[in-house]
């Protein structure tokens, strides 16, 4: 189906575009920016104007629960969201039930994404077998059957096994996606180690957990030459060693959540267990030095997105879930950064599209010609409430709820079809 | 309170339950912690404590302001002495009272405490005494009742215990009169010490002079000094010109967490003994929460000592308690004493 889209602010990031043009797209695919191709007749016109186009958002870390927690949420559900949302790409983590460790749970993921019909599923197959730790998956069959990465997802690998999986890894150019968190440290704490975790008496998660697990993963990425994607830090001091890693050249990247930019640990101080999320909500200096690594594109952004049932959530604050449904508030709580001046518009996009793109190797988050029709269009002004109503993720779990947002995602295509239109 | 510095386009409601603990007159609803309570209404726990210490020496040991009232023990985790206070306290004021011990499972985490409440409240009970492992149980159940129902704290995981830290407080002020002039000391496992976090709160609101913790690094939270204290390694320095000295319990599970290497050299560090205590003021009064392991956080002989309290703590635990009670449940919050 052709579809014009007129009058919007293009916004590509990879190519230096930023520009108000008429887009054309045909085929599925973008095949012009300005002029009109020869013989073009939209079936369908969009009115972009005022509103931005940008490509579409690519999201390193999701959980999407199906298989195994469909009470939590389903794949039909949240690639709802995240094509509501803008995403036209979600990477979902391996810890379903049963684990996505062979071909397939991979293809089932995938053909159940297809069926639902919006955003494209790129699943992490698991780096061990069952996550266990101890016996690799085959990673090249995994990798044939569309796994984009393999991932330990936050369970534990002694240091050994993990050199010995990321050498198998690098064999077949595979990405390894790794929580960088040292269980022991971590211990049973719920919250960043500082005043309010000294204030409440609640167990502390100290900023080491993170640095010494970062410090040892990037010894072992330079050493075994491997690809490796840190996803969810929140330290400063994590920002600044990767910082350093990558510009000594090792193969090492990251991502934060888009909530760690606007939260702290302050927000915990009343036990809402809407603000119990892994890793913690660290402290404000955190918070700007992960808002200064994502300016420098030492990180890009995730959302992290973990919806939950209900009952997850209604226990004393240690014993809840953590975990935020994080997919429909990603691109407002990243907007809130440009309107701060920490980031310019088109960073804010390249960090949700491009960068991730680029990490996995994938031919995706630019609007070039002849590029995959894989964009959003979104209004960055206007302003809405979060609620129930508008909410799409199963998981009610977000700390915004009631809030008021500001930036709304008005259409998005994939492969040229519009999935979702604002209603 | 605020998320921290948000940026301007978004706006997020700050979550704000710091007055969940005081109905719509400004009146105590439910105690949680003593944090963000007014110096008035820890003065009012106190002075209405006062009235009701002379109702253990009379002949019957009940007053009626309670009568009708039904009021649940529910305890998570075991502890026969707070109980036994609390249903002590509740019994003198002629309410009727329930103990509930939920063993200590899995199943009685998460839901299950939700579920609890929600039995129990279509009991049509009054007041929730609540005591469970986790930090914020407290504000979990006193979010999760009817509105007519409240809820008292006697303990949550490392957070508070606010009616222990107001019956140490009435101890205080009972020797020491005035706040203003006093240097507190708080000596042991501070980390992982409800009582401590709530007595500091407490002296703080109540204008103590100083605050002090005394502690080995292991046992103190990451960021200590956010509690509103001064903090100390060892008591030498700790200890100089002290008028109050509060010893907490050392739990003997602190030895497998790598935390402390053992009683022995914990005792020749931070045990209070006649020695140590010579560095504070002649006249300091020395406060233990009970029980006390003799030989590892005190001596026995300042234990039982001239300056020691320890006693007396007991004693006021079950007029602070009523206090407590009457100033949330009683029909017109004035206190009659007495009868």
């Amino acid at each position: 189906m052709n579809i014009l889209i007129k009058n919007g602010r293009v916004i590509d990031p990879r190519n230096g575009l930023d520009t108000v043009q008429d887009v054309y797209i045909a085929d599925g695919k973008i095949q012009s920016i300005g002029k009109v191709p020869k013989g073009f007749t939209a079936k369908k016109t969009i009115d972009a104007k005022n509103k931005v186009l940008a490509p579409g958002f690519i999201d390193l870390n999701t959980r999407l629960r199906e298989p195994g927690f469909e009470f939590k949420a389903t794949i039909a559900s949240e690639t709802k969201a995240a094509a509501a949302a803008g995403f036209t790409h979600i990477c979902c983590l391996p810890d379903t039930m049963p684990v996505i460790d062979t071909p397939a749970v991979a293809n089932l993921i995938q053909d159940k994404a297809q069926a639902a019909g919006f955003s494209k599923v790129l699943p992490i197959g698991a780096l061990t077998v069952d996550l266990q730790g101890e016996i690799l998956t085959e990673a090249y069959a995994l990798q044939q059957a569309g796994c984009v990465a393999l991932s330990q997802a936050p369970n534990t690998i002694a240091p050994h096994t993990l050199r010995r999986a990321l050498q198998y890894a690098s064999t077949f150019g595979m990405l390894v996606v790794l929580k960088a968190e040292d269980a022991a440290i971590r211990d049973d704490g719920c919250i960043h180690a500082g005043e309010i975790s000294s204030r409440l008496g609640l167990q502390g998660i100290p900023a080491s957990a993170e640095t010494v697990a970062v410090a040892q993963i990037i010894a072992l990425a330079d050493e075994t030459g491997a690809r490796v994607h840190l996803t969810g830090i929140s330290t400063a001091k994590a920002v600044s060693m990767l910082a350093r890693a990558q510009k000594d050249g090792i193969k090492i990247s990251a991502d934060a959540h888009a909530h760690q930019m606007h939260l702290t640990d302050k927000a915990v101080e009343t036990f809402d267990a809407n603000y119990h999320v892994s890793p913690p909500l660290r402290s404000t200096s955190d918070k700007k030095a992960l808002i200064k690594g994502l300016e420098k594109g030492v990180i890009q952004i995730s959302s992290g997105h973990e919806p939950h049932e209900a009952e997850a959530k209604q226990a004393p604050f240690p014993s809840t879930q953590a975990g935020i449904s994080s997919l429909e508030t990603a691109l407002p709580l990243t907007l809130g950064l440009v309107a701060a001046k920490s980031l310019t518009l088109s960073q804010a996009i390249s960090r949700l599209s491009f960068g991730p793109a680029e990490i996995l190797g994938i031919d995706a988050g630019h609007l070039s010609i002849g590029a995959e029709a894989n964009l959003c269009i979104f209004d960055a002004d206007e302003t809405w409430k979060v609620n129930q109503q508008n909410w799409l993720s199963r998981g009610l779990n977000t700390p915004f709820m009631g809030d008021k947002m500001t930036g709304r995602v008005t259409h998005t295509l994939i492969d040229g079809k519009v999935v979702y239109e604002q209603g | 309170m605020s998320s921290s510095d948000q940026t301007a386009s978004t706006s997020f409601n700050a979550p704000d339950c710091s007055q969940i603990q005081l109905n719509e007159h400004g009146r105590l609803h439910h105690f949680l912690t003593p944090q963000n309570l007014s110096k008035d209404i820890l003065t009012e726990i106190m002075d209405v404590a006062e009235s009701f210490s002379s109702v253990a020496n009379q002949a019957v040991k009940k007053v009626p302001v309670l009568r009708g009232k039904t009021i649940v023990n529910l305890f998570f985790e075991n502890s026969t002495r707070t109980r036994t206070t609390f249903e002590l306290a509740a019994k003198r004021l002629s309410a009727d009272v329930i103990n509930i011990n939920v063993a200590t499972s899995a199943a009685s985490k998460g839901e299950s405490v939700l579920d609890t409440i929600r039995t129990l409240e279509a009991m049509q009970v009054d007041m929730f005494v609540v005591r469970h492992a986790d930090s914020g149980t407290a504000h979990f159940i006193a979010r999760n009742v009817a509105p007519h129902v409240s809820v008292i704290n006697a303990g949550d995981g490392s957070h508070a215990h606010p009616t222990q830290a107001m019956l140490d407080m009435f101890t205080i002020r009972r020797v020491k009169k005035d706040f203003s002039k006093l240097k507190v000391a708080i000596i042991g496992d501070i980390l992982h010490s409800r009582v401590a976090r709530s007595e500091i709160h407490a002296l703080n609101i109540l204008g103590a002079k100083e605050v002090r913790v005394i502690a080995p690094n292991t046992l103190l939270p990451i960021d200590a000094k956010a509690l509103g204290v001064t903090v100390f390694n060892d008591l030498e320095s700790g200890l100089d010109d002290v008028d109050v000295v509060i010893m907490l319990r050392l739990q003997r599970e602190r030895m497998h967490g790598a935390l402390l290497p053992s009683e022995n050299e914990y005792f020749d560090r931070f045990g209070l003994t006649e020695e140590k205590l010579a560095y504070t003021k002649s006249d300091v009064t020395v406060m233990h929460p009970g029980p006390i392991n003799r030989g590892v956080e005190m001596a026995a002989s300042v234990a039982d000592g001239p300056n020691s309290v320890v006693l007396q703590q007991v004693t006021n635990g079950i007029a602070v308690r009523m206090a407590v009670m009457t100033l949330i449940l009683g029909q017109n919050r004035q206190v009659v004493g007495a009868e």
